[in-house]
């Protein structure tokens, strides 16, 4: 069977289970819709938002983003994880004792505010909207590479499907297909990690063996990375970083972000009890943590089996590293696996010496005395998990099963973006603002139209993505983090921070955010319009766009507790609910009213 | 009335007590160990580098799980001492 034929049948395949459960789980009410009729098993609602949070980028870029910069960006690593302690710690107990539907309704009881409400509103549908966005992309990317149709056809392939299943069973559906992309994305990315890992160190588990000897050469393998890789003018792997407060700042951010994105609180309004909130959390990191454990070892190992196959002598035990660096593989003796992505532009090659053999090393670094006139091998970032079968010799249905996890990976949180979008304006525009009185039956068709606009609107721009697109870091973690989580806190733990306090913070925090991050990177990402180049020089105190959200954060706590604190308490009721969202007992279902 | 009130007082103290102390450590592990320690904890090694990459890499993604477990049940048994439980 040709390797076109075996992807075909795997993501068809997938595809077909997928549909399967949205006929099995169509939503009958608006409970069914917005939270998959609140009887989750915590086990089940883990699984689901696991699949819920690992989008393409963690499926695909996370190993590749970390293989680049060694040390440097684990940020990605305890920052995405990170956030789950805060989220069970902090949020989705009382949040799920709240018992509503969506998190602006939240904001908008709790300080006694529509304008509360609607700012929440806002925030959330850009941060999901910026999100989705990079899935549909990602998804139409993902079709043309291992399914040979062009991007935009893919990209509508995906659209339907999403459409079948999300829009007919809301978060029941969503929910159900989630476990099932969970448990396609998870084999697909360990599968080909153990074998690699088997082939470099001999352990079967690619998180241990990153701390084990490299077979060949008898070092452990990150020592032995770091000599080939300082040998050919990289920093170490494991070097250490100079600017901590960018580090801690974008590791903050991305915390306090991944526990403000509403799509991922949403799917604690699943389970039936408090307790299970709690538990589901835990579930959710132990899913989490199979991939984000195995994404560290396949980028050192990707890294190190890539570096060693344009430089040979570097492979086994090396007596002199300098001498071995200056002996990489002809052009035409490259492997097949190389001569495949070069296809596809995610691998170029430019012989800038004529020399006919491939010099891959850091371009800042000068080599001209050994006759190398610059870098001339170019690896996208994303090849290192896409290409880790070939490059490991696996059979071609890895292949087949790479494509379809990136694809559940890509749909997944494509769907509970697209609810947490959909919902936001059934629930708590449409009812909430526009039309209290709307009936049961009305608000779930209501629910069921903005999904189908949100998914139109999703695909056309995942098909002709605007500038903001790329910046789901900046800009969709940068509002969770200065924006809804600070208030979601405050809103529980504290019973003084009243409405103006709240949204006075929300909108200096995310005022004060957006600002950053437009001076470096254009106002609304519009090209050549930054004030400052985005560069470290330029940084205030050293600290990335990607990282203020952090402060924005701080901020919208100091102004919503200052303006608060000189203003009046929140009436007497509110104190109340705050106090009853504090214990669990007497929780019931989620409930519509 | 006064005695169902002061027992959900101090539910709620020892509520966010236990989440004070679950944070330190959560901020240790990552902030600390990760990255504010590592030049401290560089003379540790494990299996080719320091135990401040194992943190950043697996370590504290180990120790979230462990956190967020352990404040689950020990919550449960408040839940339940304190007569607060579903």
């Amino acid at each position: 069977m040709s390797q076109f034929a075996i992807n075909i049948l795997f993501v068809g395949a997938s595809f077909a289970l997928y549909i399967g459960i949205a006929i099995w789980a169509k939503a009958g009410s608006t409970k069914d819709f917005y939270v998959a009729g609140g009887g989750v098993h915590p086990i089940t609602n883990g699984m689901a938002i696991g699949a819920d949070w690992m989008s393409a980028a963690s499926f695909i870029s996370m190993a590749g983003l970390i293989a680049a910069g060694g040390y440097a960006n684990p940020t990605f690593l305890m920052g995405w994880t990170g956030g789950y302690v805060l989220l069970a710690l902090l949020l989705a107990p009382y949040l799920r004792k709240f018992g509503k539907f969506t998190v602006p309704e939240f904001i908008g009881d709790r300080f006694y505010s529509r304008t509360a409400r609607m700012v929440a509103v806002v925030c959330l549908i850009v941060a999901s909207l910026t999100y989705v966005i990079g899935q549909m992309a990602g998804a139409g990317v993902a079709f043309s590479r291992f399914l040979e149709v062009d991007a935009t056809t893919g990209l509508l392939i995906a659209a339907v499907v999403v459409f079948f299943y999300s829009v007919l069973g809301g978060m029941k559906g969503i929910t159900y297909t989630q476990v099932a992309q969970y448990i396609v994305l998870i084999i697909a990315y360990t599968i080909p990690a153990v074998f690699i890992s088997l082939e470099l160190t001999g352990n079967p588990l690619p998180p241990l063996g990153l701390f084990s000897d490299h077979s060949a050469s008898g070092q452990p393998l990150l020592a032995k990375l770091n000599e080939v890789v300082t040998a050919l003018g990289f920093d170490a792997y494991t070097a250490m970083v100079d600017n901590k407060l960018n580090m801690v700042l974008f590791t903050l951010s991305l915390m306090i972000g991944t526990a403000g994105l509403p799509h991922v609180i949403m799917r604690f309004f699943t389970v039936p009890k408090v307790a299970d909130a709690r538990w589901s959390a835990g579930w959710a990191l132990v899913f989490i943590g199979l991939l984000y454990l195995t994404a560290p070892a396949v980028a050192s190992m990707a890294r190190l089996n890539l570096m060693t196959t344009i430089y040979p002598d570097m492979a086994g035990q090396v007596e002199n590293y300098d001498a071995a660096a200056t002996n990489p593989i002809a052009y035409s003796e490259r492997p097949d696996w190389i001569r495949t992505w070069e296809e596809t532009g995610l691998i170029t090659f430019e012989d800038k010496n004529n020399d006919g053999n491939i010099q891959f090393y850091n371009n800042s670094a000068d080599f001209s005395e050994r006759g190398w006139q610059g870098n001339e091998l170019t690896v996208n970032n994303d090849i290192l998990v896409l290409a880790n079968p070939e490059i490991a010799n696996l059979p071609s249905w890895v292949i087949g099963l790479i494509a379809a996890g990136g694809l559940a990976a890509a749909l997944s949180t494509a769907a509970g973006l697209l609810l947490a979008i959909s919902s936001a304006i059934s629930h708590d525009l449409i009812k909430g603002a526009i039309n209290p009185n709307i009936t049961e039956r009305g608000e779930l068709k209501a629910a069921r139209i903005s999904m189908s606009v949100a998914i139109l609107v999703a695909t056309y721009l995942g098909a002709n993505p605007p500038g903001f697109a790329a910046q789901v870091v900046a800009l969709a973690f940068g509002i969770a983090a200065a924006s809804l989580f600070p208030v979601l806190m405050m809103g529980i733990f504290s019973k003084r921070v009243n409405n103006k306090g709240a949204i006075a913070g929300m909108l200096s925090g995310l005022t004060f955010t957006l600002v950053y991050i437009f001076v470096y990177k254009g106002w609304f990402f519009i090209p050549g319009t930054n004030n400052l180049a985005d560069t470290p020089d330029n940084w205030v105190l050293g600290i990335s766009p990607l990282s203020i959200g952090a402060v924005g954060a701080i901020i919208n706590f100091a102004v919503a507790y200052l303006v608060s604190k000189s203003s009046e308490e929140p009436p007497r009721e509110i104190q109340e609910l705050v106090e009853s969202v504090r214990y669990p007992k007497g929780a019931g279902g989620a409930v519509n009213h | 009335m006064a005695d169902e009130k002061s027992n959900a007082e101090a539910y709620w103290k020892a509520n966010v007590r236990l989440i004070t102390g679950c944070l330190i450590v959560w901020a240790l592990v990552s902030y600390g160990c990760a990255i504010l320690l590592r030049p401290l904890l560089s003379g540790i090694p494990v299996g080719g580098t320091d135990l401040g990459f194992w943190f950043a890499q697996q370590g504290s993604i180990l120790t979230f799980i462990g956190l967020i477990f352990f404040y689950a049940w020990k919550m449960n048994q408040l839940d339940k001492q304190y007569g607060l439980e579903e």
